[in-house]
């Protein structure tokens, strides 16, 4: 048997919960060609020039399908991108002129400066009324699970607000979300006879919760309500709308990635400040660090540990090595974001590190588009969690993680608790 | 004492007690300052500013504070940290005594120095004509208190506003004068807007941008006079072309004047294009020779750039005098080898008409320019600026976040045209000449500008030439 490489061991499940000695051993190779014919870049500097590089696509119709050639004697492997191509393409997965007309439409609904520019900031009092609302349910607790109690609902709630999808549906999404997420296998494991089963569940789960989020699309269209999707479908802007197909796409991706990504981030960021006594005890002294402070966090475990769509459309010579015209790339954020190059003591945490330029939400045109969201519900629910929390000790390290490797964080996160502050 | 341990104890005790003087209390002086603090120097500081105002941001006087967003006095700038400084606001430097170490003030006082900072960076052109210059309603735009009388003017609302010159100030002005609706007289001595800072070809662009807002765009034309009625309030201009235009509030904006007079006697290689130092923010004398104890930094500083063939570049970008004063203050409290460059990408945004436009690199070094990406006609572009060969510069319209991959390219010398993007190819890839003006035609003065001397000269005297 061929040994692995970095970057496959890095994706097996055994390693979800420490990845990094094998991005380590990944970055003496920035740009790392795989067996199946993908580039992974772990390195900050060559993923930056990567998410800058105009001859880099991030849509997936230019992937080569499939992606994968099958393992020798193994089953042959789904092609990885199917269920993301059987859908419409959404921001994430254009490229412009297409994907800067899109994301400009977005834009005025959500964050954009100067249509809407205290659209967020307005949230900030219902952000602190749930989690308020979340820590005092804990009153009289020992042991609290820290995902399912207080990473999960606070985001959960205030994306369906944000779009206006309604709260009663969560338990629904919530499955055809988990249910895709687990389907998902980037390494060596997705040959498995398992995760080829749980393959066709998720691509099931996507078409269910297409259905879903078009019939809300419809009842927008008939009558407009209150949130970002209803707008969107009645945007009456000067470019013409989008595509039905277009808008239940970037409607997915809204739902999916409001939904899953922050919870991951208040989660580690929990689990990070309980490894760290010093950096919590410093954070419950000094709360004017919780800005800093959850850069930091981005940092140190990021959200999406790497992203999967993009490939190269001319030949790219980074890094000592070309990286062939239509060979799909990977580009490793939670590496770049441990880079020794680019990051003193990357392994350490300093809440009031300098220079902190971290990958944890991209950079480039496909910047989140949440981001402005996610540092205000993750700053309020961690400063509150730091403060209100009286000694908390975490139960289980490392704790159970999620199947996914992209947004990787724990299933859950048992905290024993001495009591819940005023 | 061993030579090397000698030098140690200089630099600790300089750090220590020394004596630092900033002249200059704007973006680059307060960065030095704190820059300063940041490597640890604990001796006497002092920070002199002609204005009386605390160190503010000037980007957004000629958007935010002119639209009435914000007000001229919320623009001061964040500390980064205590600077601990002596403060000597509202009184300006008028001399430099290098024998004496002495700054001279105009109250008379005489502060010494043992390291010196020179930031005093540029003022506004006024209009050459100082009685119609006087006139009011008349206006320059570069400090706070121009910002505020200028908002004042334009909230009144005046009839209609005329700016003389459309480099990026008075193309800005412009902008903000349709975004509240006010007719506005546009008279540029060039063939477009812009065309000093990016070239003929993007200068058409901006032309039909703004014409497109409603500007009454007066290109190839000169202001000869001003008119004002008899209260001494302006009411009417005459162009060269014989017309007159009636207007209530004129915006004179015919780029700065680098704030050097001071220097007059302190032999300093100092001039019209500013003070002549190395990429170390280290002064030259008036014979090219390196000072050891005087620095400059920000828009008054020129320095020799290896990415433009060790021409002299003088920038009046906002990150040069972040950046600069940063090296300058590092290096004024190290010796050799702890000395740090100044080798800044040029870069620069403004914002007007709705558009955001950024360029790295320095684009009238180059000869040539490509569309490589996006559309001209829905203004969202990048295109390239090239000279033999070579990728020095980049523009973009509504497409700043692909300027990292161009700024990448010109640091590594890359070639010209750049590789075609893999989508978003404009119709036209072809590289066609971009149209600067040649040395020596009236046009705005760009601000970065390339100062190498001229080799007929035989000695490398930097000064102010008549004109």
């Amino acid at each position: 048997m061929v040994e692995e490489t970095p970057w496959q061991q890095a994706l097996r499940y055994a390693n979800r919960a420490n990845p990094y000695p094998f991005y380590e051993e990944l970055r003496r190779t920035p740009v790392a060609r795989q067996p199946d014919g993908t580039y992974v870049v772990s390195t900050y500097q060559e993923i930056v020039a990567l998410l800058h590089d105009p001859r880099v696509s991030s849509d997936v119709r230019k992937l080569p399908v499939p992606v994968a050639p099958p393992a020798e004697g193994s089953a042959e492997a789904e092609p990885i991108t199917e269920a993301v191509v059987s859908l419409e393409p959404n921001i994430i997965t254009q490229d412009p002129p297409e994907h800067d007309r899109d994301r400009r439409m977005m834009t005025p609904h959500f964050v954009g400066p100067p249509h809407s520019p205290h659209l967020i900031s307005d949230l900030e009092p219902e952000i602190r009324r749930i989690v308020d609302g979340l820590l005092d349910n804990m009153q009289g607790k020992t042991r609290i699970d820290a995902v399912d109690e207080f990473a999960y609902p606070l985001p959960v709630t205030v994306i369906c607000k944000v779009l206006g999808v309604p709260l009663e549906d969560e338990s629904r999404f919530h499955g055809w979300i988990e249910t895709a997420l687990d389907s998902l296998d980037f390494g060596p494991e997705a040959a498995s006879e398992e995760m080829q089963s749980r393959l066709a569940g998720g691509r099931q789960a996507v078409e269910e919760f297409g259905q879903f989020a078009a019939e809300l699309l419809d009842r927008y269209a008939q009558q407009p309500g209150p949130g970002m999707l209803s707008a969107m479908v009645n945007e009456d802007g000067p470019e013409a709308g989008m595509s039905k197909g277009v808008l239940v796409s970037n409607a997915l991706l809204l739902i999916f990635a409001g939904h899953e990504t922050t919870v991951n981030l208040i989660a580690h960021s929990v689990l990070t400040l309980l490894r760290h006594p010093d950096a919590l005890e410093k954070l419950r002294r000094r709360p004017e660090l919780i800005v800093p402070g959850v850069e930091e966090l981005l940092r140190f475990e990021s959200s999406v540990q790497f992203w999967h769509t993009r490939s190269a459309v001319e030949d790219i010579d980074i890094a000592g090595t070309t990286i062939p015209k239509g060979a799909p790339i990977f580009l490793a954020y939670g590496s770049a974001n441990r880079d020794p190059k680019r990051f003193a003591n990357p392994d350490e945490l300093d809440l009031e590190r300098r220079d902190n330029q971290h990958l944890g939400f991209s950079q480039g045109i496909h910047f989140c588009f949440g981001a402005p969201l996610a540092r205000l519900e993750v700053q309020v629910a961690v400063g509150e969690f730091v403060r209100r929390v009286e000694n908390p000790r975490l139960v289980e390290d490392p704790p159970p993680y999620r199947h996914n490797q992209i947004f990787r964080g724990p299933r859950h996160l048992l905290v024993d608790i001495d009591g819940i502050r005023d | 004492m061993t030579v090397p341990a000698t030098v140690a104890e200089l630099v600790r005790e300089f750090r220590a007690n020394g004596r630092i003087v900033i002249v200059g209390a704007s973006l680059a002086g307060l960065r030095a300052a704190e820059a300063l603090r940041e490597e640890g120097f604990t001796g006497s500081l002092t920070i002199i500013g002609d204005e009386p105002y605390e160190p503010y941001d000037r980007p957004p006087l000629s958007k935010q504070v002119l639209k009435g967003w914000v007000s001229a006095d919320h623009t001061k700038l964040p500390r980064l940290r205590e600077v601990n400084a002596q403060w000597r606001l509202g009184v300006a430097a008028t001399g430099l005594d290098r024998a004496a170490k002495q700054v001279r003030l105009a109250d008379g006082e005489q502060i010494p120095y043992d390291r010196l900072l020179i930031a005093t960076g540029t003022r506004a052109r006024q209009w050459p004509n100082p009685d119609e210059a006087a006139l009011d309603g008349v206006y320059t735009l570069r400090s706070r208190d121009d910002a505020a009388q200028l908002q004042k003017a334009l909230a009144a609302p005046p009839s209609r506003v005329m700016v003389i010159g459309a480099g990026f100030i008075g193309s800005e002005v412009a902008s903000v004068c349709r975004e509240l609706d006010l007719p506005v007289t546009v008279v540029e001595r060039g063939s477009a807007p812009l065309v000093g800072a990016l070239g003929g070809v993007i200068g058409e662009i901006a032309a039909e941008m703004q014409r497109d807002h409603g500007v009454d765009l007066r290109c190839g034309l000169g202001v000869s006079s001003l008119e004002g009625d008899s209260g001494g309030h302006v009411r009417r201009a005459h162009l060269s072309d014989g017309t007159t235009i009636d207007a209530d509030v004129v915006v004179a904006s015919l780029g700065s004047i680098r704030n050097v007079e001071w220097l007059e006697d302190a032999g300093l290689a100092s001039g019209f294009w500013g003070v002549g130092c190395d990429a170390g923010g280290r002064a030259f004398d008036v014979n090219g020779v390196i000072t050891d104890s005087i620095y400059v930094a920000g828009d008054v500083a020129r320095a020799p750039h290896v990415l433009y063939e060790y021409q002299f570049l003088a920038m009046e970008h906002w990150d040069n005098a972040v950046l600069g004063a940063e090296v300058a203050a590092h290096n004024m409290v190290n010796l050799e080898p702890h000395y740090r460059p100044h080798l800044l990408l040029p870069g620069f945004w403004s914002g007007q008409f709705g558009v955001n436009i950024k360029s790295v690199g320095v684009p009238p070094f180059g000869d040539e320019i490509v569309f490589t990406q996006g559309s001209v006609k829905e203004r969202h572009f990048a295109a390239a600026y090239g000279r033999r060969g070579r990728i020095v510069a980049a523009v973009t319209f509504d497409h700043g976040k692909w300027l990292e991959y161009y700024g990448k390219l010109i640091e590594h010398s890359g070639p010209f045209p750049p590789p075609p993007p893999g989508w978003d190819q404009p119709p036209d890839m072809k590289p066609i000449p971009a149209e600067f003006p040649q040395p020596g035609v009236p046009t705005a003065i760009p601000d970065v500008v390339l100062t190498g001397h001229d080799p007929s000269e035989r000695r490398a005297e930097f000064r102010s030439r008549p004109r």
